[in-house]
């Protein structure tokens, strides 16, 4: 069940490590009662792969997404992202490493209410190191007609995708992806991974989306599966599937 | 522009109903500081320019008479720069077609040219001529109450003799921006003139020729001031001197200063009130937001907005909100500054206005309101800053209720659901919910505050007026005189009952602390004029030792029992240690009282009196005027009921003024917190009560949940309201209190009942505006949410 050495190389990559964790583990601490959200945790992410997270709920993914990307720290055991050891980062250097490094998509979109879909990606480009336009972001994920529309005047999925461009504006060398479908309908989730897909592929962008839909892991290099903190499958998919043709 | 700035932007624009509210909360603070200091420093400023370019004395005496050639000895005196001499004298004044007894202060102006010291500033007409023997320059205060003008004459009674004054000018004095006559406990500016003469016939009048009664001195650099005086006062005393004193003991400057000082407690008072309010309702708004933005903020931190941008964000927001209350509370400050400046003046009497604002005050404004507002929302803005990114992403936590109190007493079946909401919601967040009823109790507060003085005042004026100086008249003999002389007061149609009194001035010395006031002798039944304990029940006069007043003692640290000096400042001034016997409660005045023949005793005189009081029948009121302004030895005549009407009016201009702005400011911050309590409520559980709405409940029983929350609140607030209120007036009481009044702590129900109505008025509309707000609710737009 370890992903230490995995059985076959995920294809179309230089076999780069850019994710490395070993012995993850995490516990929260409820008043008395110690939550183990990871029981120990072995992971390699290779540059560029597509990778789908399943589980049960409750079984770790997030919280596992969350400390690859800096938003929360592990109580033991070592992730690195390529040469940084993030595990012992100061607060100062993660707000640094996500601000340069990684691109978050969220289940509810956390899109800023106040802002226009363009200005929601402007929020992020303007503090990255070198961003593609806000614009051009826009119409990757195929929404250039709607710039100026607030998040209320956007449909679920369409504000999915301004959060999937505002995610890769800033041309981040990984994409974490929580639930990007979870709220939509599969018409609408498809478009959605569409997007996810082509910044894979175009971009190079490696990429980790967590679902509860089995469907999706077709289009995905390798799908780990998650059970009670702990990774208990890796599987490696032969040949990756186009979004359109995924149903669930 | 950042996209950030324009997120803030733009939700300043959403939230703008309530950052108005706040802003108007800060304006009305910054206003009322900047309003008060502005006009503080102008009022210092123009004085000292008054004084420096009108040339008042530092040092001052009176003494009984001593000859022109003593003016070189004191001259010679080390310390001394210049020295002018004056005779002054009281005088009765007869005006045509005014009954009521008029004291005039005559004051004598060089023969030629303009005097040295204390000089004039003249409105209209000149000065008094050479040789012309009944001319006089009046005091405008005066002269314009009584619309006179030069050219104009009127009657003097100078030493029992009828003598007619024409008016060649009507001026102003350093000497008299606070006038009050001798004896007096409120200032008279109509019944009090102050007369300029020329020296020569002054003189002749009053038998002084060659000779003076009144000392200016102005001091030489670097001098010691209480080295001169005791020198001057040696020099002095072989020819009746009353005691030498400074500015600070000096009639108008002394109650200038205090109001003064009275002003600057109500500067800053209030301000404090409302910075304090304001820096509330930013708490719970700001708080309200970032629960709101919870996610938001979150998604920022992942995106790698570092935490200290995020706290400056909402600090800018903060702060753009603050700006907005600084820069009109500035321009209403200066603006009211100079509309009471202007009052001040106009009451004071100075000759011109020199407002000024220092940039120091605006600076100060600026900065109390940013820190407050800034600290007010700290806690909340650093929880926003500090939030762990991957906690804030997971949805809130439903919160935690359980069965509020009432329900555990086993009362639940007669509530309704929706009343459990209510008392189930104000117990989850008990600290929310206190906090809402503090800004709501303080509003009340507020109200009271500007009200109180009213029946306040109405007390005083019964204790000191009814209770304590009981008498019609009080009137002052020329020099002590024999008992006798109250035979023939006695005697005139409509007197009812004449008692005598002995009245000294005297300076009071405790450990290092003096003060210069007068004793007041009295018989020890006295009828008319009564000493009150502190419970009001009348002090019998003991047979030695002094009673004084309670705010003299404070000043002085005295308590019953300890051993006072006294320097009796006129006679052969005799210094004696006296016992206080006890301390009498007044509210006006400094006073201190013995027994009449005790005095004397004191004094080393005989059975005599220098002054009586009267009860009289009303309906002889003017007649017994009349005949006291021709007794010769009668000079200074006080009648009661003017003085409880000048009382009022004296009040009226400075305290009221700003009961007035309180009144309408504390109505602001009743309806700020009201409304933005209300509001916040509506943001936090819109959610909610929309789903009640889906559930097929009406506008009216979701309002209940609402308002029905707020109403409780409110009443629950509004007893908290009365006490926070007692605790304000009682403090600003404390610090009001001026060597010539002090406002005691009363309370009608009239003033809780306004206060309460105010609050109450400000929740309905409040109330009224959710009200119309619920109905806009959008259903679906809630419901399409997460919240
Ligand atoms: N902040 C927290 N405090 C306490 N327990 C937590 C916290 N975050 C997560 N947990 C617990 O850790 C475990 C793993 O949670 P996590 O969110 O990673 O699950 P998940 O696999 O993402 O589930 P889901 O599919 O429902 O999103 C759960 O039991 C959860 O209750
Ligand atoms: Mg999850």
């Amino acid at each position: 069940m370890s992903a230490d050495k995995p059985a076959i190389s995920p294809v179309g990559t230089e076999n780069q490590v850019v994710f490395s964790a070993r012995g993850l583990t995490k516990i929260y601490q409820m008043g008395e009662v110690q939550v183990h959200a990871l029981r120990g945790v072995d992971l390699d992410l290779y540059a560029g792969e597509l990778v789908v997270m399943l589980g049960p709920s409750g079984s770790g993914k997030s919280t596992l997404l969350n400390i690859l990307g800096g938003l929360d720290t592990a109580s033991a055991g070592q992730v690195r992202y390529r040469d940084q050891d993030l595990t012992t980062a100061s607060d100062r250097a993660l707000t640094e490493y996500r601000r340069y490094h990684v691109g978050f998509v969220f289940q509810f979109y956390n899109l800023i209410a106040s802002l226009t879909a363009l200005e929601n990606v402007a929020v992020v480009t303007e503090i990255a190191d070198q961003p593609m336009r806000a614009a051009d972001a826009l119409a990757l994920v195929g929404l250039s007609e709607r710039e100026n529309h607030f998040p209320a005047q956007l449909s679920g999925g369409e504000q999915q995708r301004v959060a999937i461009a505002r995610a890769i504006a800033k041309n981040p060398e990984v994409l974490l992806c929580d639930e990007p479908t979870g709220a939509l309908d599969s018409a609408t989730g498809i478009l959605v991974l569409e997007a996810l897909e082509r910044v894979n592929r175009e971009l190079g962008t490696t990429t980790a989306i967590i679902t509860h839909n089995a469907g999706i892991a077709a289009m995905a290099d390798r799908v780990f599966q998650l059970a009670d903190g702990r990774i208990t499958r890796v599987r490696v998919n032969a040949e990756k599937l186009a979004p359109n043709t995924l149903s669930w | 522009m950042r996209a950030l700035t324009k997120k803030l932007w733009r939700e300043l624009w959403q939230m703008r109903g309530q950052a108005l509210a706040i802003a108007l909360v800060i304006l009305s603070g910054v206003a009322i500081f900047v309003m008060s200091l502005s006009t503080l420093d102008s009022l210092y400023l123009t004085r000292q320019s008054y004084y420096q370019e009108y040339r008042f004395a530092e040092l001052f005496a009176e003494l009984k008479r001593a000859p022109n050639g003593l003016q070189a000895r004191i001259r010679d005196l080390p310390g001394v720069d210049q020295v002018e001499t004056r005779v002054v004298a009281l005088v009765k004044l007869d005006l045509p077609g005014f009954a009521d007894p008029v004291t005039g202060k005559l004051v004598s102006l060089p023969d030629r040219g303009e005097p040295l010291q204390n000089r004039l500033y003249l409105r209209h007409g000149r000065l008094v001529a050479p040789g012309r023997n009944n001319e006089v320059v009046v005091n405008e205060a005066f002269a314009n109450l009584h619309g006179l003008a030069p050219g104009d004459s009127l009657a003097a009674i100078i030493n029992g003799k009828r003598q007619t004054l024409t008016i060649v000018g009507i001026a102003l004095s350093p000497e008299y921006i606070y006038q009050l006559a001798p004896g007096a406990t409120v200032p008279d500016f109509k019944r009090f003139a102050i007369l300029w003469m020329a020296r020569t016939p002054l003189e002749s009048a009053y038998d002084m020729q060659g000779a003076f009664n009144d000392v200016l001195l102005r001091l030489a650099h670097g001098a010691d001031r209480e080295t001169v005086i005791t020198r001057l006062d040696r020099l002095l005393e072989r020819y009746g001197g009353r005691g030498a004193y400074a500015r600070k003991d000096q009639v108008s400057h002394h109650f200038l200063n205090e109001e003064l000082r009275q002003l600057r407690t109500l500067a800053t008072a209030f301000p404090v009130i409302f910075f304090s309010v304001a820096a509330f309702l930013l708490n719970i708004v700001i708080s309200r937001i970032i629960a709101l933005q919870r996610e938001e903020i979150a998604s920022l931190k992942a995106f790698g907005y570092s935490n200290l941008a995020i706290g400056l964000h909402y600090i800018q927001l903060v702060l753009v909100i603050v700006a907005f209350g600084v820069a009109g509370g500035l321009l209403c400050g200066v603006w009211l500054g100079q509309g009471l400046s202007e009052i001040y003046i106009g009451f004071y009497r100075f000759p011109y206005l020199q407002y000024v604002l220092q940039p120091g005050v605006m600076l100060s404004a600026a900065l109390i309101s940013v820190v407050v507002a800034v600290l007010g929302t700290l806690y909340a803005i650093r929880r926003a800053a500090l939030m762990p990114p991957a906690q804030a992403m997971r949805p809130e936590p439903p919160a935690v209720y359980r069965a509020a109190l009432v329900e555990r007493l086993g009362l639940q079946r007669w509530l309704s659901q929706p009343t459990r909401m209510i008392t189930r919601n104000i117990e989850r967040r008990p600290l929310k919910s206190a906090l809402s009823m503090l800004g709501i109790a303080a509003a009340c507060g507020v109200m009271m505050v500007g009200n109180f003085q009213g029946d306040a005042i109405d007390y005083m004026v019964d204790v000191q007026f009814n209770r304590s100086q009981r008498e019609d008249i009080a009137l002052s003999f020329t020099e002590p005189t024999s008992k006798r002389a109250l035979y023939s007061l006695r005697t005139l149609p409509g007197v009812e009952y004449v008692e005598g009194a002995r009245t000294v001035p005297v300076r009071i010395r405790f450990e290092n602390r003096s003060y210069r006031t007068v004793i007041y002798g009295s018989e020890p039944d006295s009828q008319l004029s009564r000493v009150l304990d502190s419970e009001l029940r009348p002090v019998v006069l003991p047979d030695e030792g002094v009673v004084i007043n309670d705010h003299l003692g404070r000043t002085l640290g005295v308590r019953p029992g300890d051993q006072i000096i006294l320097e009796v400042l006129e006679g052969s001034r005799p210094i004696k240690p006296v016992v206080v016997a006890a301390i009498a409660k007044q509210y006006l005045g400094m006073g201190a009282y013995m027994q009449r023949r005790a005095l004397n005793r004191l004094m080393q005189e005989g059975d005599v009196i220098s002054g009586a009081y009267l009860a009289v029948d009303s309906d002889y009121q003017d007649r017994i005027y009349a005949e006291l302004r021709d007794m010769p030895r009668v000079v200074g005549t006080r009648v009661r009921s003017i003085a409880v009407k000048n009382f009022y009016a004296i009040l009226a201009e400075t305290i009221l003024f700003f009961t007035f702005i309180t009144t309408v400011l504390g109505a602001t911050i009743a309806f700020g917190v009201v409304y933005n309590t209300a509001r916040i409520a509506l943001a936090e559980r819109g959610h909610e009560l929309a789903s009640l709405r889906v559930l097929g409940f009406s506008r009216g029983e979701i309002a209940y949940i609402l308002l029905g929350e707020l109403a409780l609140l409110t009443l629950v607030a509004i007893p908290l309201g009365f006490l926070v209120g007692r605790g304000l007036c009682a403090y600003l009481v404390a610090r009001l209190q001026t060597d010539l009044y002090r406002v005691p702590l009363v309370l009608e129900p009239d003033t809780y009942a306004f206060a309460a109505l105010v609050v109450l008025l400000s929740a309905t509309v409040s109330g009224v505006m959710i009200w119309r707000q619920l109905g806009r609710l959008d259903l679906l737009a809630v419901l399409k949410t997460r919240e």
